[in-house]
């Protein structure tokens, strides 16, 4: 039990603490691939810190729910966190949810700014709000297929079954197309979700192009942080997925201390070359046209689905 | 037991009297009609669980002169399941309709609706009681009949009436396949009775089972909404008078899910080729997905909601129609998970949807409009009713900790787990159908951010919103309370889940109440925990802890700085309602996307200044989506039924002596085939 509350303290803290960096590392290297020195890694970390300081302006049309959805978005992107396994294969809270709980928890922080980007009364807010909803019932099909696509080649659909056989080489598959389809489907995906380019943009302030960052646009001082923060917590989550599920190893399969050690430093060694990775995408590629993304996404989709046909005919 | 159920009986029929015969005071007749109604649903409720928890189903019967029929009743676990959905459904809508009625003093006549509400509630309750196929029909077409003089409530206004006589048609068309059904049965049991469709003497030929399924399918998926037979509901459910929309979209549509389990799972013994399942599992995906994209499109807000219990009948046909497939393949543990879905499912949005159109009633109530376009910024005017609805668009969106969220996660359990079936074809659509689903849980979530957002958030629209009141006190209790019940169901599955097990464990034959429950009772695990597993209400706790932890860093960091209120950028200007996003333009994306569902025809007129044609005086702006059903499947059958009455006028032309001749004719040839 003892053990247990430490694990998701621990994973409470690793996933908070790292959040920020994460997206000062991907900065940092779009500034680089531009030629830039770019701000140093820990900006985020001081941008969160200030703006818990500053005093917040709230539109006067607001409700209650404009003030309360950045605490339902940072806690349900939290709780979906705990539900991965981050340095240690088993997490305590396995039983909890298994990943459909994990993207529904993700959609109620969504459902949330969704309307608190239309409780504003700005045409802006709304404006995201409407893009959002369209970008999330587009991901969210290919998610649920891959997902599946995985789930079947590990025979279990709980996050931390799936690391833990994986880590210890148990079932592991002869073929791994499968695998790697529903790997690119999922990226695709976490690039959606997380509103990155070619799908959305984190740095743009132009009307015409934001999504997220339209429907956050009215919020500010310790709001500001909370949502900041829980969109980094966002893009830790599917990087942490995606790192562990597909390549889980060195995560602690025990509760050693050695172990643990190793587990948090592959860890970090892992989310940071994906975020390197994302940064070099998002240098590379520009942004989709809001329809386009359909094509995407729908990509994703087609490559989950033959992930889950090719599985089946690889077995027979 | 048998007590409780004549006391039920008695005050539902106390409830019809009473208030016909008073004088017409409406309070009075308000009063005595809708507290019977909720007394009766109270002893409804606990009958319910009595019969839930009864280890015997408990069986009465009254015989009568007329052959084959008699009034027999039969509680059952599936029946006393359904029973405590509609009296639960029944309370919180009676508590709503002591406020609610008042709106209607002095324009219809309270004695007529509260007998008539109580009627419906009678009905609906013999429905699931019944044990006899002629007793069935005879209450069936009650509860139709009853509920469609509810609907023409409002008879004054012209698309009041014409939604009636729609829903009057499509109701009798699905009672006509029903008939043919229970037919069926009665060719080879020789009885009515529901034990002798449930035995038959010989069994029932292949060929005649098949017809009864589909017989079965099409006449109650009439009345569930499946599609393409749902045109109906998005008509007569929002013109209903809003508690009895409750009721009709709650439970109403409900009995017709109860008699397609009564049909396949007891009548016809479980025993599917694997088609069955196929069909009904993609009738579901259809109706699921073509309901909630028809609902985004949907700017009044009763006929949203009446387009959201096609998708949600849609959820729960996935639920049963994979139940049906593990069934045929004799997986029966997870038949009964499927089936279990299902019904958890069925229960849940009972509540959530009564709960919403209770809301939207209070919006109407407090606006006089259902057209979501004049609502807005009603959740500072409404706090209550906000609040309520909150709850009931997480519910229905299927968002944790609420009770949408668990049912679709089960019913997501049970199309993931199709890799057990031999059928590579069916393992591969199960999970596409998942995908569906998800598809469907996300558009959800976007049409009720568009409800609540549009309805009760931002600036109001109109007048009418900015000088709505929060409604009375009877009208929020109702709504409290389904809204309570949604977070129990939510966070309390355990409670649900055992009881559940009782109404499946006679049709798959296997009880998986050990198997679902895991964790003495902390977690659904279906099969183990180590397949899939969820915690209801420790995933509640958590959000709740994490919400304290994110609080907590606010006051580490920042300490509380008090916010400063101020107006909303408006690019320099004053912000005005104008300005606000409106519904239409939310989904205007959706909209686009989908195009080749909703083949949109947009219409944009201006008309310039004559000075300038860079100026517009005025913009008009128009757009429509093809009622594609309408126009291509209900027009065509209209037009032939009458063009086929056009050419039989020619033999009814009026003359008592030709009719006479008539008679004549058909007497002689029925003699001479009978010779």
């Amino acid at each position: 039990m003892l053990q247990a509350i430490i694990v998701v303290v621990g994973q409470i803290i690793v996933l908070l603490a790292v959040s920020p960096f994460i997206v000062g590392l991907i900065r940092k290297v779009k500034a680089r691939l531009q030629l830039r020195r770019g701000a140093s890694v820990f900006q985020p970390y001081m941008d969160i810190a200030k703006l818990f300081r500053k005093q917040p302006v709230v539109s006067s049309t607001t409700s209650w729910i404009f003030a309360v959805s950045p605490y339902i978005l940072f806690a349900s992107t939290l709780a979906a966190g705990l539900l991965v396994p981050v340095f240690v294969s088993k997490t305590p809270l396995n039983f909890a949810g298994n990943i459909i709980a994990l993207v529904y928890l993700l959609a109620l922080g969504t459902f949330f700014l969704i309307l608190a980007g239309l409780d504003a009364g700005s045409a802006f807010g709304g404006m995201g709000s409407s893009r959002e909803a369209i970008v999330a019932s587009l991901t969210e099909p290919a998610m649920i297929l891959s997902i599946f696509a995985i789930a079947l080649t590990a025979g279990s659909t709980n996050l931390s079954t799936i690391v833990h056989k994986t880590a210890l080489l148990e079932g592991i598959v002869t073929d791994p197309s499968p695998h790697l389809m529903a790997l690119a489907s999922l990226f695709i995906v976490a690039i959606a979700e997380t509103g990155r380019v070619p799908v959305d943009n984190p740095a743009t302030h132009l009307e015409l192009t934001m999504i997220h960052e339209a429907m956050v646009l009215e919020y500010s001082g310790r709001y500001l942080a909370l949502v900041e923060w829980a969109a980094g917590l966002k893009l830790l989550v599917f990087l942490t997925l995606i790192a562990n599920v597909f390549a889980p190893w060195g995560i602690a399969t025990s509760v050693e201390p050695a172990a643990l050690g190793v587990g948090l430093a592959t860890y970090l060694v892992k989310v940071s070359a994906l975020a390197v990775l994302i940064g070099v995408i998002e240098s590379m590629f520009a942004k989709l046209r809001l329809f386009r993304v359909t094509d995407l996404l729908g990509v994703a989709f087609i490559l989950a689905l033959l992930g889950l046909v090719f599985f089946y005919v690889l077995r027979g | 037991m048998s007590v409780l159920v004549m006391a039920l009986l008695t005050c539902y029929a106390a409830g019809v009297v009473v208030p016909a015969c008073l004088p017409s005071r409406p309070t009075h007749q308000n009063l005595v009609a809708h507290s019977l109604a909720c007394t009766a649903g109270l002893l409804g409720v606990a009958l319910g669980i009595a019969g839930l928890i009864a280890p015997e189903p408990l069986t009465t019967s009254l015989s009568s002169t007329i052959p084959y029929l008699s009034f027999a009743i039969r509680l059952d676990p599936l029946a006393a399941f359904f029973l405590l959905t509609i009296s639960l459904v029944g309370v919180a809508a009676s508590i709503y309709a002591l406020g609610y009625a008042t709106e209607y003093y002095g324009r219809a006549s309270l004695g007529a609706l509260g007998s008539l509400f109580n009627g419906f509630l009678l009905s609906m309750t013999l429905v699931v009681l019944a044990d006899n196929g002629f007793f069935f029909l005879i209450v069936w077409e009650l509860m139709s009949l009853l509920s469609y003089f509810l609907v023409v409530t409002e008879h004054e206004k012209a698309d009041v009436r014409y939604a009636g006589l729609f829903y009057l048609i499509m109701t009798h068309v699905g009672t006509a396949f029903i008939m043919l059904t229970f037919l069926i049965f009665f060719q080879e049991g020789g009885s009515f009775s529901f034990e002798a469709f449930r035995h038959p003497e010989q069994p029932l030929p292949e060929g005649m089972r098949t017809v009864a399924f589909l017989m079965a399918l099409i006449g109650f998926g009439t009345k569930a909404g499946i599609v393409p037979l749902h045109v109906w509901l998005p008509y007569a459910h929002p013109a209903a008078p809003s508690h009895i929309s409750a009721l009709m979209s709650g439970v109403m549509i409900k009995t017709a899910i109860y008699a397609l389990v009564r049909v396949y799972f007891d009548f016809l013994g479980g025993q599917f080729p694997w088609w069955w399942g196929f069909v009904v599992l993609l009738v579901g995906t259809v109706s699921a997905l073509l309901g909630v994209m028809y609902a985004l499109m949907e700017h009044d807000l009763k006929s949203l909601l009446a387009y959201h219990s096609v998708e949600n009948v849609g959820i729960i046909l996935l639920g049963i129609g994979s139940g049906m497939i593990f069934q045929t393949y004799g997986l029966n543990e997870f038949a009964a998970l499927g089936l279990l879905a299902g019904l958890y499912h069925t229960i849940n949005h009972a509540m959530f949807k009564a709960l919403l159109f209770l809301g939207a009633g209070s919006l109407l109530y407090a606006t006089h409009t259902r057209n979501m376009e004049e609502y807005g910024g009603l959740l500072r005017r409404m706090p209550w009713t906000g609040a309520c609805f909150l709850i009931g668009a997480v519910s229905i969106a299927a968002l944790p900790p609420t009770n949408g969220f668990v049912s679709e996660w089960l019913v997501f359990q049970s199309l993931f787990l199709s890799f057990h079936i031999p059928s590579i074809l069916l393992k591969l659509i199960l999970p596409l159908a998942a995908a569906m689903l998800a598809l469907t849980g996300v558009l959800a979530l976007a049409c009720f951010a568009k409800a609540f957002g549009i309805s009760f958030l931002a600036l109001p629209r109109s007048s009418h919103a900015r000088h709505a009141r929060e409604v009375s006190v009877s009208m929020r209790l109702g709504m409290a309370l389904l809204a309570i019940i949604c977070v129990v169901l939510g966070v309390a599955p355990m409670v649900v889940v055992p009881l559940l097990d009782r109404v499946v464990t006679p049709f798959a034959s296997v009880s998986i109440e050990g198997k679902v429950l895991a964790l003495d009772g902390w977690a659904l695990a279906p099969v183990n925990v180590e397949f899939s597993s969820l915690s209801p209400p420790v995933l509640a706790l958590l959000l709740v802890a994490l919400s304290m932890l994110a609080l907590g860093l606010v006051v580490a960091f920042g300490g509380l700085v008090r916010k400063r209120y101020y107006k909303t950028w408006g690019c320099g200007i004053n912000l005005t309602r104008r300005m606000e996003y409106t519904a239409t333009g939310f989904v205007q994306p959706i909209k686009r996307v989908f195009s080749t569902i909703y083949q949109p025809t947009v219409k944009l007129e201006t008309e310039f200044l004559e000075e300038s044609r860079y100026f517009a005086k005025r913009r008009r702006f128009e757009f429509h989506i093809e009622p594609v059903f309408q126009k291509y499947l209900y027009d065509p059958l209209v037009a032939f039924f009458t063009a086929m009455a056009e050419r039989l006028r020619v033999i009814q032309a009026g003359s008592l002596h030709l009719y006479l001749a008539y008679i004549f004719v058909t007497l002689v040839v029925l003699l001479l085939i009978a010779v």
